[in-house]
């Protein structure tokens, strides 16, 4: 059996992967992505935990993340098509009329 | 075999199960009516608001799990529902004339704001990391879409995309941080959580450390706690007032119990280490809050810093840890969302007499408003310096409280900085003042449109509960003494 460890480190790097994506990255649809990844690296730590743990909780939890990690998508991407009407850009860094 | 399914309960969740049916209900009937009789879906959802509030007077005394112990009604929750009602209410009066000349969709938005206040409601009793993060998303959740609701203004999609990409962002570090802290303790439960560390102490692994750690960077950004606060200038500014009204007051409250309830019950044990954490946060976000803050000609941009350093006084309270600490931390955010909706109602008025999309954000549109406007410019006047903490008004009793509270707990440097700060803060606050009743308005004449009563009531109350809550504060100082002591206790 694979030991806990690997998965953890694993989903500690995917987690990584996923805040510096979102921190360097421009683009609303690749910055959507860098979310998910974030959500699923913790999805994948609340499994493993769970495996090893013998405890159902971090399964359940795991899903109902899903469900969550839909929604938030679902709204962001409606965002974005709505932002994508005004400016024809999914660049954020076009995002500039709020400063000071 | 045989199957037990523990006992529902759902009367302790009634205030909440009142408030989302509402939505849903609003949502449907929505539906059928034409569009110019909308705007009159503010009265259902203020009905169904004010029916939770009256669940919550029946409810008063209980302390009950429900839901297989995921949620807990208390004292701490029910008080806390309350203020959170109150903000829904106070949002409510302010939109039923500001929604409809925006040109928000009226349906979809009082059905938003009540799940979004269902959220918070939620937040308030969840004493398991789950229902703390469902909670969590569906005020969340139903705020992204409420702040880009405005869709002719391409600021309010901006603030919408701001907003959920840090919003998310902070979840993902929350998550994560509720993953690692599952790992170690091998339940979700907070109160098991405490257990946990009662036996362990500081000897606790590394990554329960760390799970902390990422937890408290998810509820900085919630409540918007510097260095987590870049997104709140900006979501603020963008959003329509009415939404920002409500989501200054509600989001703080709701955050302050989740982390409330995660510091004081689930790591109390680490108690000594994140004293410290709080303390420095909670300087920062004061002094930060309120240096950003002096140089904003932009009302909502500064009401936004503004709330910022107020998050960080009531962090003062938390981070006292005690009972007078909490005791502070509750009056405080009753008497702060009265102040803080009551002076974004204020720019509602004021945009309503001006003629721009952006009419009464900017410091100069007040100018000359007490000539012609006295009620309002009195209103904001009691506002601003119940927020600077101008005795007698209720803010200056909520901050002696605060700042009393970490005397009491030996962080005498917290309290005096939190001083410094306020007379600091004075300096913006009485701007807006000398605006109103110093200045001439210049150029344009004042377009003479009355204001809605529903707004003009929702702006009175809240300038008077600063005053009586000033004079009087007995009342609410005992209803929060009963809820602390149930909580610690004692």
């Amino acid at each position: 059996m694979i030991p806990a460890s690997y998965y953890l480190i694993l989903s500690a790097v995917l987690f990584t992967i996923g805040a510096v994506g979102l921190l360097i990255r421009r683009n609303a649809l690749v910055i959507l992505m860098s979310i998910e990844m974030m959500l699923n690296a913790a999805n994948l730590t609340l499994v493993t935990y769970s495996r090893f743990l013998e405890n159902i909780d971090g399964q359940v939890f795991a899903l109902l993340v899903m469900a969550v990690a839909a929604a938030e998508v679902a709204v962001g991407l409606a965002i974005i098509v709505s932002f994508v009407r005004h400016r024809d850009t999914t660049d954020l860094d076009e995002i500039n009329l709020l400063k000071g | 075999m045989e199957i037990s399914i523990a006992p529902l309960n759902l009367l302790a969740i009634a205030p909440q199960i009142v408030v989302s049916v509402t939505a849903l209900v609003v949502l449907l009937v929505g539906l059928f009516l034409p569009e110019e009789h909308r705007g009159r879906i503010a009265w259902p959802s203020l009905a169904g608001v004010l029916i939770a509030a009256g669940l919550l007077y029946y409810l008063w005394d209980r302390n009950d799990l429900t839901l297989s112990a995921m949620l807990r009604t208390d004292g701490y929750s029910l008080f806390l529902n309350l203020i959170i009602l109150i903000a829904a209410a106070l949002a409510i009066l302010f939109s039923v004339d500001y929604a409809g000349r925006v040109r928000l969709p009226r349906t979809e938005y009082y059905s938003l704001l009540l799940l979004s206040t269902t959220g918070m409601m939620l937040m308030t009793a969840a004493v398991n990391l789950i229902t703390l993060f469902l909670a969590l998303e569906m005020l969340s959740i139903a705020l992204y879409v409420l702040v880009g609701l405005n869709r002719a203004e391409q600021r309010s999609g901006e603030a919408a995309i701001k907003y959920l990409v840090l919003g998310a962002f902070s979840s993902g570090f929350l998550l994560y941080g509720m993953a690692l802290v599952y790992g170690q303790v091998g339940s979700m439960a907070l109160d098991d959580v405490r257990v946990h560390l009662l036996s362990t102490g500081s000897q606790s692994p590394v990554l329960l450390w760390l799970g902390l750690g990422l937890m408290l960077i998810g509820f900085g950004f919630k409540v918007a706690l510097v260095p987590f606060h870049m997104w709140t200038p900006d979501v603020y500014q963008g959003a329509p007032t009415s939404v920002t009204a409500f989501m200054s007051a509600g989001t703080k409250v709701a955050g302050f119990a989740a982390l409330g309830r995660v510091t004081l019950v689930a790591f109390s044990g680490l108690q000594n280490v994140w004293i410290w954490v709080l303390a420095v946060l909670a300087a920062l976000t004061m002094t930060i809050g309120n240096l950003a803050a002096l140089r904003q000609t932009n009302l909502k941009r500064m009401l936004a810093y503004s709330s910022i350093a107020h998050a960080g006084y009531v962090l003062v309270g938390l981070t006292a840890a005690n009972r007078t600490g909490l005791d502070a931390v509750f009056f405080y955010l009753f008497i702060y969302a009265f102040m803080n909706t009551g002076a974004f109602a204020v720019l509602i008025a004021a945009h309503r007499l001006g003629s721009s999309p952006v009419a009464g954000e900017n410091l100069d549109d007040l100018a000359g408003l007490a000539e012609h406007r006295p009620w309002l410019a009195a209103a904001m006047a009691l506002l601003m310096f119940s927020l600077t903490g101008v005795p007698p008004l209720a803010g200056f009793l909520g901050k002696l409280y605060l700042f009393s509270a970490a005397v009491e707990a030996g962080l005498i440097w917290l309290a005096i900085l939190g001083v410094l700060n306020s007379v600091v803060s004075a300096y913006y606050y009485l701007r807006v003042v000398v605006t109103m009743y110093m200045r001439d308005k210049k150029g344009a004449e004042v377009v003479p449109a009355p204001l809605c009563p529903a707004l003009q009531l929702g702006i009175a109350v809240a300038a008077i509960a600063t005053v009586f809550w000033g004079l009087w504060p007995a009342s609410i100082l005992n209803l929060v003494t009963i809820t602390t002591r149930s909580f610690f206790g004692g």
